[in-house]
């Protein structure tokens, strides 16, 4: 098996984009991206053999992008889980001899759509029978489950402050983040109840943008323009119900993927140097840093305080701002975030010497990997 | 109140396989569906899965289970829903098995996670009764 590296990442301008208030098509902004990772990795369209999409049809994509007949090429569904099997697809493509160089972009015109991430006309009979009894958002359930995490583990109203007020403090020293002013804890407490225990601020946005990254086989990737970074170790799990929702809060699906990943590689939670949580809502957070072993468990929101998962602490999280501070793009920039830091190119907002990331999505499929620079 | 016109327009089609569950409100009888394997499913499929052929039946249940979690929304999605807004959405697990998701009704400010639920009836019109749960 051949190892495989992320050579070149690419993101639009997200805050520019937010404050242009102009509608965009989302094969546009995926496309944005593309030009970008290709001139960061230094690579031309020719030498792309396959491409991957993500909320995006591949064969429109395909022509936009200029890539019409690569060795491999499919098109996943937009949620925000497959950002890290996006990553796995492609990589596993490679490592086995049946593509040399694969591009994945994402486009997300969600903002320009109207989406409200609530109320949509349900797709099956259960989502429809909910819809009925007022449930209509992702939003709620995991409203739901951090009332009951609540409920088990005596966390207060204010459990979820640092992770809300870390992404944006974060996103502050971020060029391209949509929010840049950082909040306070007070600001926190009397942002408005969304689905309550969850407020405004517990929320991801809602904005376009467009993401992409070029894989390769590490051999080739040390003759780039970049660092190398290297997928030391990458695992997936599924807990699939009818609707969204673990009863352990995905806790047990995330300590397998985990377990899997440090054989694997052999990195532990003390190793690593910028934790890229996926962050729908921020509870998401909290049984991220539990389920792959950052804290203990029902305790991660008291070890969380702000100055430990800062950019000086041990676990920095979210350097770029999350989708709460920097902008909701399903995964894909926490991604790309965690190339920059490994590469030493994320300007104010720089971990020290980091070496090591990891990428974390807790959801029905919870995805990992462990990213290392080469 | 949430509003009755946008709530029948929001019901669903009934073909045979699901149609006994609302026979089966209409009558104030909350059922579940069981297969030859006698576990309890809601909301239930027109046909067992994982044993194709095998028959599956609606049976009256005992309506109670205990309060998971529950949220209030504060948020408008639903039109039907707007003048409840803030309302409270509960997932109850069934003494039978099963996931309920249901609008809350009665005393919700008293509500802790695993408070006794029970099902109770809210006609809609003639045709369409919804379940919805409160405490027991």
């Amino acid at each position: 098996m051949r190892e495989v590296a992320i050579v070149g990442v690419g993101q639009v301008d997200f805050g520019a984009l937010a404050a242009s208030r102009q509608p965009v098509h989302a094969i546009t902004l995926g496309a944005q991206a593309l030009s970008q990772a290709l001139e960061d990795a230094g690579l031309d369209r020719a030498s792309v053999d396959g491409l991957v999409t993500c909320r995006l049809p591949y064969d429109a994509s395909a022509n936009a992008l200029g890539i019409r007949s690569p060795n491999l090429i499919n098109g996943l569904e937009g949620s925000g889980r497959m950002s890290g099997v996006a990553v796995q697809y492609a990589a596993a493509m490679i490592a086995t001899g049946q593509a040399e160089t694969v591009a994945c972009v994402y486009g997300n015109d969600g903002r320009s759509m109207g989406m409200t991430y609530g109320g949509e006309a349900a797709v099956s009979y259960g989502a429809r029978l909910a819809q009925l009894q007022g449930m209509a958002s992702v939003g709620a359930s995991a409203a739901m489950m951090f009332r009951r995490y609540q409920n088990l583990y005596s966390a207060p109203d204010d459990a979820l402050a640092p992770f809300a007020i870390n992404n944006r403090r974060n996103a502050a020293l971020n060029p391209v983040a949509v929010m840049r002013k950082p909040i306070t804890r007070e600001d926190y407490l009397n942002s408005r109840l969304v689905a309550a225990p969850l407020r405004l601020f517990d929320y991801c946005l809602i904005n376009d943008g467009g993401v992409a990254l070029i894989l390769t086989t590490l051999e080739r990737a040390r003759d780039l323009r970049k660092r190398p970074i290297r997928i030391a170790a990458s695992a997936a799990k599924a807990e699939v119900q009818d609707h969204y929702w673990s009863p352990d809060f995905f806790y047990a699906t995330a300590q397998d993927v985990a377990g899997r990943l440090r054989e694997k590689c052999g990195v532990t939670p003390t190793d690593v140097d910028v934790l890229q949580a996926y962050d729908n809502f921020t509870p998401i957070i909290l049984f991220s840093v539990e389920g792959f072993g950052f804290a203990p468990r029902g305790e991660g929101w008291a070890w969380a305080s702000e100055d430990r998962i800062g950019l000086a602490g041990e676990t920095p999280i979210n350097t770029a701002g999350g989708h709460t501070g920097e902008a909701y793009m399903q995964g894909w920039a926490h991604h790309v975030e965690a190339v920059r830091q490994l590469r030493g190119e994320a300007g104010e907002r720089q971990v020290k010497d980091a070496n090591i990331a990891q990428y974390v999505c807790v959801s029905p499929i919870v995805t990992s990997h462990v990213l290392v620079g080469d | 109140m949430a509003d009755l016109t946008q709530l029948r327009a929001m019901m669903p089609p009934l073909e045979d396989w699901n149609r006994p569950f609302w026979e089966g409100t209409r009558q104030y009888e909350f059922r579940l569906q069981y297969g030859q394997d006698g576990i309890a499913r809601f909301p239930g499929r027109p046909s067992d899965t994982l044993d194709p052929g095998s028959p599956l039946e609606w049976r009256a249940a005992s309506g109670r289970g205990r309060l998971w979690s529950w949220t209030v929304m504060h948020q408008n999605y639903l039109p039907a829903y707007a003048d409840e807004i803030p309302y409270p959405v509960g997932l109850i697990q069934l003494d039978e098995g099963p996931l309920v998701v249901s609008l809350l009704r009665g005393d919700v400010a008293a509500l802790e996670c695993d408070t006794p639920m029970k099902v109770v009836f809210e006609k809609v019109d003639d045709e369409w009764v919804l379940p919805r749960f409160e405490r027991a």
